[in-house]
């Protein structure tokens, strides 16, 4: 096992460092000089070279890349990450400031995927071809087809309707105050939460098709099991772990899908901020939340394989 | 049996949509009954109605005009993009399962690494390195579909290396490339298909998705997630201007993921079950696949293993 555990650790690792450079690298081979963007146009052509130079300067963007690579490794390191090109503070202020909001709806929603899908997929798997089933088959057909971002839109549209909804300005923390936080919160996370749903449940539905053929699911019933405890207790678990897997992947989705989603429910959480700052064109900024984004998902997906391993001894010697 | 039909039924009506959504695209100019970019200030905002059936929006352009002239753009990038991200993705992966060795040790690493990202930010990314434009959209998703492309088909290759009839080949005395070229290559065709169908629908989401955060193909260019990004820049958005092009997205992708569905379970079910489950993503229909390589491959065991 622990031999598995650094296997999986320097790989992981090895991805990380593979990731950022490629973050580097794409952000660095941008046409155009980023004071255009910082500047306009008119400004830029304002300047003499000199000031330029020395804004260039300031920015750290005049020294050559690989001494640039390793300065933000170091910013990395002691945790400042950068300053922004438009606003004063650092990336890690606005990580701390706006992180939480998109990580509670991100959890949020991994636990209403996971919630609603898994009993759905259940239902819909002990008669297969039923009713239930065919209702299920065809929202989660459909809800995988939808896009997450319009359905948000959509949302927003009839609470504004209904309701007077207006979306969020300020950040509101969990801590400051429960009920307001949970109000921004809980509209993407339901759409996120849904469209995963829709994955989870076709996944453990056939996941589940497939083991209850199994012999040990036939001895089950023959000793006399009641059928609860078949579906339950032996059938499931073994059905689950495919599930588990896809759920570091749905991991991805909802990272990507919540800088959407936020967009459209208007939420001021870090997926607003990377959209925000592409837009802006502000290097600092973008590379920093798109290693973030990164490394989340990969550290996931790590844990993901180490619950694997946990839960399937197979794994665990190979 | 009954099954069976249904399942060819629904991937039928799936591919007459598509067929029908692409013969909208291609026909724009003679079935948009207005000009997609040409405003009119003097019937701005107003909803639907028999002068204007999808309403028309802020500039007074008529929304009809502007989701079929969408469908254009849009299905333009997505085809574009999966031709030639899934096409690169697909050959690597063929070279790497064929080759193996160090060549598909450090490609795996590599698209591994371009799967750490989530698809839409890594889109984003790119497209915001390499300047804004349709060619640009087009580079950035086709990037992202490089790795799925790649490592699904590489294990395609994986299997049809080890088969008799590429041995043979060998020994026969033909070169690499002609092995890979000649004897591989035509077996992945089928599962290359199948995963192009798919990252179809995936490719239309994130086309919409960046032209929704701005980022995509710039206006006044009509593209559904550019009406989308248009349709939440009043005060309070209209609901025919977020309603028609969303139903236009959602309609494209069920269809060609239907159709996807239909060709995968019309393949050759020869194909080994993980490989079929790979393809397709998210266990889609994996007990089929798996009754299918257990089981004589009939046409009951196509059917679902709970209803036998």
């Amino acid at each position: 096992m622990q031999k598995y555990l650094l296997r999986r650790g320097l790989f992981a690792l090895g991805t990380v460092i593979g990731v950022s450079l490629i973050v580097f690298v794409v952000l660095r081979i941008l046409p155009g000089d980023p004071l255009v963007a910082l500047l306009g146009v008119e400004g830029h052509s304002k300047m003499t070279p000199a000031d330029r130079a020395i804004i260039m300067k300031d920015l750290g963007l005049s020294d050559s890349l690989p001494v640039q690579y390793v300065r933000w490794l170091r910013d990395i390191a002691t945790g400042q990450l950068g300053k922004s090109f438009f606003r004063g503070d650092t990336v890690r202020d606005l990580i701390l400031h706006r992180g939480p909001l998109s990580a509670e709806i991100a959890i949020l929603a991994l636990i209403i995927s996971w919630v609603v899908g898994l009993p759905v997929g259940i239902l819909s798997a002990i008669r297969p071809n039923g009713t239930a089933d065919a209702i299920t088959r065809f929202f989660s057909i459909l809800f995988i087809a939808v896009p997450n971002f319009w359905l948000s839109m959509l949302l927003v549209l009839a609470l504004l309707f209904w309701f007077g909804y207006k979306s969020p300005i300020m950040v509101v923390q969990l801590w400051e105050n429960p009920a307001q936080n949970l109000q921004i919160i809980i509209g993407p996370a339901i759409v996120l939460g849904l469209a995963q749903g829709a994955y989870i449940a076709r996944m453990s539905r056939s996941c589940l098709l497939e083991v209850i053929r199994e012999d040990y699911v036939r001895t089950a019933r023959a000793k006399g099991a009641v059928e609860r405890a078949v579906v339950l207790r032996h059938a499931l678990p073994n059905a689950l772990l495919p599930v588990v897997t896809i759920s570091g992947v749905l991991l991805g989705f909802v990272l990507g899908g919540s800088v959407a989603v936020e967009q459209a429910f208007g939420v001021p959480g870090l997926g607003r901020a990377l959209v925000t700052a592409i837009i802006e064109r502000d290097i600092i900024v973008v590379q920093n939340l798109v290693l973030l984004y990164a490394l989340i998902f990969v550290g996931v997906n790590v844990l993901v394989d180490l619950s694997y391993a946990w839960l399937d001894p197979r794994i665990r010697y190979q | 049996m009954g099954t069976l039909l249904r399942q060819n039924w629904l991937a039928a009506l799936g591919g007459l949509v598509a067929l029908l959504i692409v013969v909208v695209a291609l026909g724009a100019p003679l079935i948009a009954p207005r000009d997609p970019l040409k405003a009119d200030f003097r019937h701005m905002n107003k909803p639907p109605s028999a002068a204007a059936y999808f309403g028309t929006d802020q500039v007074g352009r008529d929304a009809l005009s502007r989701v079929i002239y969408g469908a254009r753009t849009s299905l333009f990038v997505a085809f574009s993009a999966v031709l030639l991200g899934t096409t690169v993705g697909s050959l690597w992966g063929v070279a790497c399962g064929y080759l193996g060795g160090r060549f598909d040790l450090v490609s795996q690493r590599v698209m591994e690494i371009l799967q750490s990202f989530p698809d839409l930010i890594l889109a984003m990314a790119i497209s915001m390195a390499i300047g804004t434009g349709l060619p640009a959209v087009i580079v950035a998703i086709a990037i992202t579909r490089i790795p799925f492309g790649g490592r699904v088909i590489r294990s395609v290759a994986l299997s049809v290396s080890a088969m008799p009839f590429v041995e043979a080949g060998r020994a026969a005395g033909a070169s690499q490339l002609r092995v890979m070229t000649l004897h591989v290559l035509p077996q992945c065709v089928a599962p290359y298909l199948v995963l192009a169908t798919t990252h179809l629908g995936v490719a239309i989401v994130i086309e919409a998705a960046l032209g929704f955060l701005g980022v995509g193909v710039p206006p006044p260019t009509p593209t559904w997630g550019n009406m989308l990004a248009d349709a939440i820049t009043g005060l309070v958005p209209q609901w025919w201007l977020v309603l028609f092009p969303g139903l236009a997205i959602t309609i494209t992708v069920l269809a060609f993921n239907l159709l996807g569905d239909g060709i995968r379970d019309s393949l050759d079910p020869r194909l080994a079950p993980t490989v079929m489950r790979l393809v397709t993503g998210v266990g889609r229909g994996g007990a089929r696949g798996r009754a299918t390589a257990t089981t004589a491959p009939s046409a009951t065991a196509q059917g679902e293993p709970g209803a036998a």
